[in-house]
């Protein structure tokens, strides 16, 4: 081919050509998802955090709990009948950044809310071994220690303001009074506690 | 999806195929031997002595290249690629989803299912928890959904009730058990610390410790006893053995959920308990449900063989 020579010898060029080869596949594959209807309208019933999930949810990716759990049931039949619904984009609008996670070391956590008990996931991450015997989590009893103060959850929900979270005027003024003095394993708890629980299919 | 991106969608990824497509095939090119030798001939190209030989890419590799674009076609054609195109649909009208597949293969597992599950969920659960196959369902599930808290041989944990002794919160009946499972469970033992300030806590802990027959002091137990009569009584009864209407546990026989050190009563006492079962009713099948049912209900069974 007679072309050739030129592409092979100008970087800057055969560089321009390559962007254009690579980007064909994200233009058609992610671009549109940014404009779908089915990825950009919240599910019925989906409410942003309030502060103290908020918080538990920075507890959360603190402490890198997403490395180990996914937050994302796949429409497959076996993961559908562990966990329940499968999810969905409309869930995960006001999540910025997602947690959908890409590892399960431990199981997924997208439908926990509501299948145990408040003081059952106290236990457990204060100690998995107490009421897991063959549970290889980390225990967390830092959480009981450390208290929230608030001073930056208002900036936080405007920052997730900004990029379109409908969080109000009401939320950034009542945000410290509600966190402050919380300790982190309330809001973690409060957190997953919340997790999925809008959408849902019997086991 | 609106027009604007179906096209998008449809337009890049046909320019794309038949871009490839032309790169492939401008860039074919037959072995050039040389005249003189049957080797073939080089580029031209040469760099500290290494020359570069002119060879088209080996046969059966051009041929894969050319099928994956027969793939491909088909592929788009089958299934949704092509912007709205749903693909083909099948006998009932139905294109592929990623949903419709899982619904389908549900369909299948739900047929299995009624074959196993399905036929004890007819049968009362007194009989079904004799019957040995279906223990070990209830085993499995149990394991899945209930041994995170109660543990996997249904001893509990501190906080999780012991579900293999005699000794229930709400009931041991079939009945109760599946209400239970099905309902969930709200404990709400009130924190008696600001009313009976620590001095009491500590009097009432010693009256719990009495009557449950363990080591105590006499003499704080006998105003414990008073102030157990005012505020105890109305959950735990005048003897204490509890009420099973309002989960108050029986305080005389010694067996604990949440411990039964003098130190960890006065903690009852003093912060209160709120015990949860969660409500199984929206998660779990019902048929599954009255498996467990049984099975935690042949658990107590044992125990009295």
């Amino acid at each position: 081919m007679k072309g050739h020579e030129i592409v092979e010898k100008n970087i800057g060029l055969m560089t321009v050509f390559m962007v254009v080869a690579i980007s064909f596949g994200g233009l058609v594959e992610i671009v549109p998802q940014f404009f779908l209807k089915q990825t950009t309208t919240p599910i019925e019933g989906l409410k942003p955090l309030n502060a103290v999930q908020l918080e538990g949810r920075d507890v959360y990716i603190r402490e890198g709990c997403h490395v180990c759990h996914t937050q994302m049931v796949r429409p497959l039949r076996a993961e559908v009948e562990r966990y329940g619904h499968y999810s969905v984009a409309g869930e995960s609008v006001y999540e910025h950044p997602f947690l959908w996670g890409s590892k399960r070391t431990g199981p997924d956590l997208a439908r926990v809310g509501g299948r145990y008990s408040d003081d059952w996931h106290k236990v457990h991450l204060f100690n998995p071994r107490i009421v897991v015997p063959e549970s290889i989590m980390p225990a967390y009893p830092q959480l009981y220690d450390n208290k929230l103060d608030g001073k930056h959850t208002a900036d936080k929900m405007r920052a997730l303001a900004k990029v379109g979270v409908p969080y109000t005027e009401e939320d950034f003024a009542g945000a410290e009074r509600a966190v402050k003095g919380v300790t982190e394993m309330d809001a973690l708890v409060a957190y997953l506690q919340n997790l999925g629980v809008l959408l849902k299919e019997k086991r | 999806m609106s027009t604007f991106w179906s096209l998008w969608i449809v337009i890049l990824t046909t320019t794309n195929l038949v871009l490839l497509l032309w790169i492939l095939l401008a860039n074919r090119k037959r072995a050039v031997v040389g005249e003189e030798s049957t080797e073939a001939k080089t580029t031209g190209h040469e760099y500290d002595g290494i020359e570069e030989y002119d060879n088209p890419l080996p046969r059966w590799w051009f041929w894969m290249f050319i099928l994956t674009f027969v793939f491909s076609v088909g592929y788009l054609i089958i299934y949704p690629g092509m912007g709205a195109y749903e693909g083909l649909k099948d006998g009932e009208g139905k294109s592929w989803t990623s949903v419709n597949e899982l619904r389908g293969h549900q369909a299948e597992a739900e047929k299995v299912y009624a074959e196993t599950y399905g036929v004890y969920s007819k049968m009362p659960i007194e009989e079904v928890a004799k019957n040995p196959d279906a223990l070990k369902m209830g085993f499995r599930l149990f394991s899945n959904n209930c041994a995170v808290c109660h543990g996997a041989d249904g001893g509990g944990n501190p906080g999780f009730p012991n579900l293999t002794d005699k000794d229930w919160l709400y009931g041991g009946t079939p009945e109760k058990i599946h209400e239970t499972i099905v309902l969930g469970r709200k404990a709400a033992m009130p924190a008696w610390g600001s009313i009976l300030g620590e001095e009491g806590v500590a009097d009432v802990a010693e009256y719990v410790l009495q009557i449950s027959g363990n080591d105590h002091d006499a003499a704080k137990a006998e105003i414990g006893a008073k102030l157990y009569t005012t505020n105890c009584v109305a959950c735990h009864g005048v003897d204490g053995k509890g009420n099973q209407l309002v989960g108050a546990p029986n305080l005389t026989d010694n067996i604990w959920l949440y411990g039964g050190e003098p130190a960890t009563i006065r903690q009852t006492l003093r912060d209160g308990r709120n015990g949860v079962m969660p409500a199984q009713q929206e998660l779990l099948k019902e048929d599954r449900i009255h498996l467990l049912a049984a099975y935690v209900y042949s658990l107590s069974l044992e125990e009295s063989n």
